[in-house]
C-alpha cells in the first residue's frame, strides 16, 4: 500500500510540471523563453512520472526500460532544443 | 489503482490541448514546432501512465515515440536551414560553398524563408 502512496505523489507532482510547461509554452512572451520553459518542466515532470511509475514495475527490466525512456528523453530534448533555438535565431537575423 | 492512471492520462491529454492552442496561434514555425515537441513528450507520459494502467508491455511504444520525437525536430531544423542540409556552421543566408539553393531548394513556399 505505501508503494501506492508513492507514486501517486510522484506521478501528482509530475503533472504539476507538466501542467507548468503547458502554461509557460502559452503564457511566455518570447520564443526562446517558451522554449526554455517546455524543455525543462516537461522533462522534469516526465522524470517524477518515471519514478513514480518504477515503484508498480513488475520486474527490473521494466524499471531499466523506464530508466532508458527517461535518459533518451534527456539528452533527445536536450539537443533538439538547442537546435530549434539556434534555427529560430536564424530566422530571426535573416527576416530583420 | 489503474483508475488512478487513466485519470491522470487524461488530465495530461489536456495539458496537451494548451499545446494545440500554440500550433494554432504561435507566430514563427519554430513556436509551432516546440508544441510538436510538447505533444510528443506529453504523449510519452500518457503512453507510459496507460502501460501501468494496463500492459507493461506499451513501455517500448513509449520509447520509440520518444525517439520519433527527436526526429521530428531535428527534420524541421533541416528543413529551416537553407540548402536543406541543416548544416550548423553554414553562414544564415549564404549557403555552404559549391551549393546552389536554387537547384536542391527543398519545396517551400518563397515567403517561408
Amino acid at each position: 500500500m505505501p508503494a501506492d502512496i508513492v507514486t501517486l505523489v510522484l506521478c501528482g507532482a509530475g503533472l504539476v510540471f507538466f501542467f507548468a510547461g503547458t502554461a509557460g509554452i502559452i503564457r511566455f512572451p518570447d520564443t526562446l523563453t517558451r522554449l526554455h520553459a517546455l524543455t525543462k518542466a516537461d522533462n522534469v515532470g516526465l522524470g517524477l512520472l518515471i519514478t513514480g511509475l518504477a515503484f508498480q514495475a513488475p520486474d527490473w527490466q521494466s524499471v531499466g526500460k523506464l530508466v532508458l525512456i527517461w535518459a533518451m528523453a534527456l539528452i533527445a530534448a536536450g539537443t533538439t532544443a538547442q537546435l530549434v533555438a539556434r534555427s529560430a535565431l536564424q530566422q530571426q537575423d535573416t527576416s530583420q | 489503482m489503474s483508475a488512478w492512471f487513466l485519470a491522470f492520462a487524461t488530465l495530461l491529454l489536456l495539458s496537451l490541448a494548451g499545446a494545440l492552442w500554440r500550433i494554432w496561434r504561435g507566430p514563427e514555425p519554430a513556436d509551432r514546432m516546440m508544441a510538436a515537441q510538447l505533444v510528443g513528450t506529453g504523449g510519452v507520459g500518457v503512453v507510459l501512465l496507460l502501460a501501468a494502467a494496463s500492459d507493461w508491455q506499451m513501455l517500448d511504444v513509449a520509447l520509440v515515440l520518444a525517439l520519433l520525437a527527436a526526429f521530428a525536430a531535428i527534420a524541421f531544423v533541416k528543413a529551416q536551414s537553407v540548402d536543406g542540409s541543416g548544416d550548423p556552421e553554414e553562414d544564415p543566408v549564404s549557403p555552404a560553398a559549391g551549393t546552389d539553393p536554387t537547384t536542391i531548394q527543398p519545396g517551400r513556399a518563397p515567403d517561408a524563408r
